[in-house]
């Protein structure tokens, strides 16, 4: 455990630091340590419940946004299948010469190693692709992905940062359409998605998905007999649902990611709770063991006193 | 979903769900369901054909199965029309060639910023940074110090 040799390691040091002069004034010094130390606890455990709360409502968010993609995607395999002659550029496979990745990232730290994750992957597959000589761009969106990437020298294409708690589409529509845009342009040749996604409470996974081109989904459905009343016609509607379908998979994601960005705060919180209550005790075994000596010196300056005026 | 949509096409109900990427708005039984398609307003009754159309900034009426009505204001979207299942994917934010320019010029200019600002040292970056979380925070305590000796 990582966590617990960390606090044994700060007891050992505020000890030290303590036992310097640990006769006369210490205890003094040693209830200032405590204090100290409870009351980064109550914050601490305040971003915990905070955390949990948020973690909550971001997945009943999670939720609410499925059918939207779901109904959208359906839609969109119809069209494929009834309009085969019409091809997509979004869904018409290249030869990868440059590849996009869209980053997620928290705005926010103190989430454990949620974002060093997502980054580790993506720099992987960064250099993967250097090998192979392919060019990347970027679309950073959070603050912390802009951080690290600060420190690489990248094409960074778009970005979204300071998106709050109450993530929208709309903060995500410009970034998405300078990617699908450059897509469109054969800027690049295949875009990617790297963010978390949330397994349960305890366990989130970093990925990274392809976004474009769209996998052709037209095996998987059944060929249908009828076709759709077209307003104004198929091409259009198609080009408009691709469009939002890529912006809610990215929505989706990002709303995945805050979920996940939650969940890793309580847990690292609650880590951090667990840590100070520790040092809290054995604070206490020091400050109780200095007053003990505090007050066995003082008895035996009285018992030498009271002999020295008998004698 | 299914389910439903043949529980509706039983009793010769419409069923109705709009739905936005953010949450879902309603989802019910309907007797009639108005919308401002793109090329002029429907009124979609049960066993309407299927269709698929983009629908205008505007109301959506929803007559529901029990009685009453139910209004709706989208900003944009698409229709899709099954016999006895229409579903409304709504925009939540107004869209338009333009207003998707800028904010996609907006998402640029961002990572613009980074390139100029790259110039300079990184550390010199972390530092600022640094100090700027350094000086809230005490001007957080200032002000908090400065409440209570108020009180």
């Amino acid at each position: 455990m990582p966590y617990q040799t960390r606090w044994k390691r700060l007891l050992n040091l505020l000890k030290h630091q303590l036992c310097g002069n640990l006769i006369m004034g210490a205890s003094r010094e040693i209830r200032q340590k405590i204090g100290t130390i409870k009351s980064t606890q109550k914050i601490t455990r305040a971003m915990q419940m905070v955390a949990a709360s948020k973690m909550r409502k971001a997945q009943d968010r999670m939720n609410a946004a499925r059918p939207y993609a779901r109904k959208i995607l359906d839609v969109i395999a119809h069209l494929a299948n009834a309009h085969p002659e019409y091809q997509h550029p979004f869904m018409e496979v290249r030869d990868i010469s440059r590849a996009g990745y869209i980053v997620i990232s928290t705005d926010r730290g103190l989430c454990g190693a949620l974002n060093v994750n997502v980054m580790r992957d993506v720099v992987k597959e960064l250099k993967d692709w250097e090998q192979k000589k392919v060019q990347t761009g970027l679309c950073l969106v959070g603050s912390k992905a802009d951080l690290f990437f600060r420190r690489y020298h990248l094409n960074v294409m778009a970005k979204a940062m300071h998106i709050g708690d109450a993530v929208g589409v709309k903060d995500l529509i410009g970034a998405v359409k300078v990617m699908t845009d450059a897509y469109r342009k054969r800027e690049i040749d295949a875009l990617f998605i790297a963010s978390n996604t949330f397994v349960n409470t305890m366990v989130q996974r970093p990925t990274i998905q392809q976004l474009l081109p769209i996998a052709s989904t037209a095996t998987e459905f059944k060929t249908r007999v009828w076709d759709y009343i077209y307003e104004p016609n198929a091409k259009d509607l198609l080009q408009g649902l691709l469009t939002r379908y890529l912006e809610a998979q990215v929505y989706a994601a990002v709303i995945e990611n805050y979920a996940c960005e939650q969940a890793s705060r309580m847990l690292s919180m609650r880590n951090a709770t667990d840590n100070a209550g520790h040092v809290i005790d054995g604070l206490r075994l020091v400050y109780n063991k200095a007053r003990q000596a505090v007050i066995t010196n003082e008895i035996a300056e009285i018992v030498g006193g009271a002999q020295a005026i008998n004698q | 979903m299914e389910n439903h949509q043949t529980a509706a096409a039983f009793e010769k109900q419409l069923r109705v769900d709009i739905v936005s990427a953010e949450r879902s708005i309603f989802s019910g039984i309907a007797k009639m369901v108005v919308v401002a398609g793109e090329e002029g307003e429907l009124g979609i009754l049960p066993g309407h054909s299927q269709l698929l159309t983009r629908i205008k900034p505007g109301e959506v009426r929803v007559v529901k199965a029990e009685g009453g009505e139910e209004m709706y204001y989208v900003s944009g979207g698409f229709l899709e029309v099954q016999p006895y299942l229409a579903s409304i994917l709504a925009d939540t934010v107004i869209r338009g060639t333009d207003i998707d320019e800028e904010r996609a010029l907006e998402a640029k200019s961002h990572a613009e910023k980074v390139l100029s600002e790259k110039s300079k040292k990184d550390k010199e970056y972390a530092a600022a940074l640094i100090e700027l979380t350094r000086a809230i925070a005490q001007l957080k305590i200032a002000r908090k110090l400065h409440d209570q000796a108020k009180k």
